[in-house]
């Protein structure tokens, strides 16, 4: 337990089912284009990296997790998230 | 009588046309309404309308959603009376939580700007009980995030529920790929809740309610308004 500031990002994406036409564009248009065919997918996202104080990253982790469902940083009929301390 | 609010979010943009439609053109009683100022459930209908409340960060409808004045909102569902989301409205409803799923960014990755089709798929719902089950109307839609989304195994219960309301169809008046603007799931262009009172839809329905702004003279977006008339003079119609 370090008390201290984190850095906490959040990678929101669309489920796996749900089409992601951004990371297609960029994928087809862009990256098989551009010759690189060892590039089998792209997936989009929004990233969002909070600072947060905390006793430790377990606990900077958990905040960011809970404000994450509380407030509806994503939309679980179509979003998942990753939370991941950074820093 | 009933007395309309459309609540107005920094940002909404198409609160003053509804506001037009509703006073001028099918004589409620309305009033526009700071959503702030929001603070008693003391309206019969509730209308939130387009726009990008709070500039669309997050997610369309995301922060507008956490407003106070949304648990007035559904405070009002609950009791049963009609609530309609426009656009920005839809989104604001779907990620408060009053209609179930997701508004996503279109598939074309385009800002789609068109007149679109609608099948009327169901009459029940306050804004749909002028109209006739697979009745067609013309109503633009103005969006860049108006792909609805629900895990496909979820839409069979949806259709059972009669909380489809509006598809996008083509001239046969079929729910065809081509017909479908945003690449919405199934088509579906607006939704109800599962008691049919809380009604969000992609398209403006407040911009084709006037022969002038509209398609060969039609009005057909005003069925919507006189609909949620005819349940405020008659509850339960």
């Amino acid at each position: 337990m370090t008390p201290g500031s984190y850095l906490v990002e959040v990678i929101v994406e669309n489920k796996p089912l749900a089409r992601d036409p951004e990371g297609e564009t960029i994928h087809q248009n862009l990256i098989l284009k551009g010759g690189y065919n060892q590039v089998t997918s792209v997936r989009a996202g929004k990233l969002l990296r909070m600072k947060v104080e905390a006793n430790g990253p377990d606990e900077a982790r958990a905040v960011v997790r809970k404000l994450s469902d509380d407030l509806r940083i994503y939309n679980p009929a179509a979003h998942t998230i990753q939370v991941r301390i950074v820093g | 009588m009933g007395k309309v609010a459309v609540i107005q979010f920094p940002g909404s943009n198409c609160d003053l046309d509804a506001l037009e439609i509703l006073r001028d053109v099918v004589k409620a009683e309305a009033d526009l309404v700071w959503h702030k100022d929001l603070d008693r459930n003391d309206y019969d209908a509730y209308i939130l309308p387009g726009g990008f409340s709070y500039g669309d960060y997050l997610r369309a409808g995301a922060i507008a959603a956490t407003s106070p004045s949304l648990r007035i909102v559904k405070e009002a569902a609950e009791d049963g009376k009609p609530v309609l989301g426009i656009c920005n409205g839809f989104q604001i409803l779907v990620e408060a939580g009053l209609l179930p799923g997701a508004v996503l960014r279109n598939s074309s990755l385009r800002f789609a700007c068109t007149w679109t089709r609608l099948r009327v798929e169901t009459t029940r719902t306050p804004f749909t009980n002028s109209a006739e089950k697979r009745q067609v109307l013309e109503i633009p839609i103005a969006h860049n995030e108006g792909r609805y989304y629900l895990d496909k195994e979820h839409i069979p219960e949806l259709e059972t529920n009669q909380q489809i309301v509006f598809r996008y169809v083509n001239e046969a008046k079929e729910p065809t790929s081509d017909a479908n603007p945003n690449g919405s799931i199934d088509n579906i262009a607006g939704i109800c809740n599962q008691r049919g009172n809380v009604m969000g839809l992609m398209p403006h329905p407040e911009r084709a309610s006037l022969a002038t702004l509209s398609l060969d003279d039609q009005n057909d977006g005003r069925i919507i308004f006189d609909s949620m008339m005819r349940t405020l003079a008659e509850p339960g119609a």
